[in-house]
């Protein structure tokens, strides 16, 4: 204990944690009836870190070849002890986290926090979210099963039908003409090191921002509390909310392992790429809703290419929606009404879909 | 003067509180550490071949000469003496577990990898080597040269 004092006293006068641990001591969080969506952001954050120790873990058995990763991930889930439980672990997290990506992207749509200062917040977050998708998309094909195989498939096919630069992209893609091993070895690559580093900076960006605007007031409580400053209540970051937020991760933490003890993630069949398609392959949920409305679209809608029309619409409403604070400043109050009319139409869009998607044949 | 100035709390009370607090916390953090351990510790690699194996036919060395073959997980050194006899030992060395192999010119096993010498019969005769190969058990069946661990070693 002594040694453990004299350790932080020799540490503490070099970087003086005091002066470095001010702004977190006098950071505050707001209270008010709708706080508790403020903690969407820190379990989307407690998920990925949880993402990134058990990626790791994974790394020591997996094998990234088309010969041997399937086998590799069925020893992690047969043989290794408590391979069942870390794979599964990284399974459920990446799907969970992505929800509650999803979710804190709407909280902050319909709770107005993305308004200025706070535009590049949101930016930032969008990219995340798009990253994070594209971590499920890529980490999808890793196990090499019959599944994500013709998943894969589908995805760099309609990724290829993008004007002028799509076929590039899908050959980029797929490391070829085909997905092959050469695919595999790629989606590898851009899982454990391409998106992890990009996605690390934009996160610390990402809190950094957080951090220098603070959080954001609902503009009808700021308004109410404008008009009656008395009402104003506030709670002390650390360690009052702080607290809080490891309870969050705790009851996280809880749901996640209870999801991955008594539902074990699927490995499926491995690949086969001289084989059928089987009946009913689907991308994850979070990509259903564009699956499903793809598949809606006529071949042909005037003298436009369906699927294209789809893939470009779809892309502008992506593109359109990283941009979304820009439009909140222009006309007042119609701007806002405009984005909470599309953050609406979108929820309601992409729950139909999805469920539309599950439940089509 | 604020009310709940924790100072004034009775200590052993606290003291409950801490120890339910920490002791949930350090539970927790064991459920966490334990699989993780036993997930790092990888799981046994299937002895393959057991305890004999057929090193080669009769015939297919020349005497003076030797093969590497496969015993268990590992490689092994099977000789054929200028005189016709056969001897069998582990092709590991003894120092840092280089692969070894037979120098018929100067009638021992020598090791590449820091001049190591055994004779032989796999006494480490010079270098660094501080103990002898493992000698394994060579029988004739038919036309299979039969290699076997030796019982008790």
């Amino acid at each position: 204990m002594k040694l453990l004092q004299q350790a932080y006293d020799w540490l503490d006068e070099r970087l003086d944690f005091k002066d470095l641990a001010a702004p977190l001591a006098k950071k505050t969080v707001p209270m008010h009836g709708r706080s508790y969506w403020y903690f969407l952001g820190g379990i989307t954050l407690f998920l990925f870190m949880l993402q990134v120790c058990t990626g790791i873990l994974l790394l020591l058995y997996y094998r990234p070849s088309a010969g041997e990763a399937f086998e590799s991930v069925q020893y992690i889930m047969t043989r290794v002890q408590f391979g069942w439980l870390v794979r599964s672990i990284h399974s459920w997290a990446a799907n969970l986290m992505i929800f509650t990506a999803f979710a804190h992207m709407f909280s902050v749509l319909f709770l107005k926090a993305y308004r200025k200062p706070r535009e590049l917040t949101w930016v930032t977050g969008m990219l995340l979210l798009f990253l994070a998708m594209g971590f499920g998309f890529s980490g999808y094909l890793l196990p090499w099963n019959t599944l994500a195989f013709f998943a894969t498939k589908v995805g760099t096919d309609i990724a290829g039908q993008v004007p002028v630069v799509g076929k590039w992209i899908m050959i980029f893609l797929r490391g070829g003409e085909e997905v092959t091993g050469a695919t595999l070895t790629r989606f590898f690559g851009f899982h454990v090191a391409v998106l992890p580093g990009i996605t690390t900076v934009l996160i610390a960006g990402h809190i950094f921002l957080v951090q220098r605007f603070g959080m954001s007031v609902p503009p009808e409580v700021e308004e109410r509390w404008k008009a009656a400053p008395a009402e104003a209540r506030e709670m002390k970051f650390f360690p009052s909310f702080f607290l809080r937020e490891l309870m969050a991760w705790y009851i996280a933490l809880a749901v996640l392992g209870a999801l991955a003890a008594l539902l074990p993630w699927e490995l499926g069949t491995k690949a086969d790429p001289f084989a059928p398609a089987p009946l009913g392959i689907k991308p994850e949920w979070y990509f259903l809703f564009m699956f499903q409305t793809l598949k809606l679209i006529p071949a042909k809608v005037w003298l436009v290419d369906g699927e294209l029309l789809g893939i470009l619409v779809f892309g502008a409403a992506g593109g359109l929606w990283v941009l979304l604070p820009f439009f909140d400043g222009a006309a007042r109050g119609r701007g806002r009404r405009m984005i909470l009319g599309a953050g609406i139409f979108a929820l309601a869009f992409i729950l139909v879909m999805t469920v539309y998607g599950y439940v089509a044949k | 003067m604020p009310t709940n100035d924790t100072s004034r709390v009775k200590p052993e009370r606290r003291r409950l509180v801490e120890i339910l607090l920490g002791g949930g916390l350090i539970a927790s953090v064991i459920s966490f550490v334990y699989p993780i351990l036993r997930y790092l510790v990888p799981p046994p690699v299937a002895d393959l071949g057991g305890d004999e194996v057929v090193a080669c036919k009769k015939g297919d060395l020349k005497p003076n000469s030797s093969k590497i073959f496969r015993f268990g997980n590992r490689p092994a050194l099977l000789l054929l003496t200028a005189e016709g006899e056969y001897r069998a030992l582990s092709a590991t060395c003894t120092h840092l577990s280089c692969t070894v192999q037979y120098r018929n010119d100067l009638h021992q096993i020598w090791c590449a990898c820091h001049n190591g010498l055994y004779d032989m019969n796999g006494r480490n005769v010079a270098g660094p080597p501080p103990r002898p190969l493992e000698v394994f058990q060579v029988n004739l069946r038919g036309d299979d040269v039969v290699v076997r661990r030796k019982q008790g070693a």
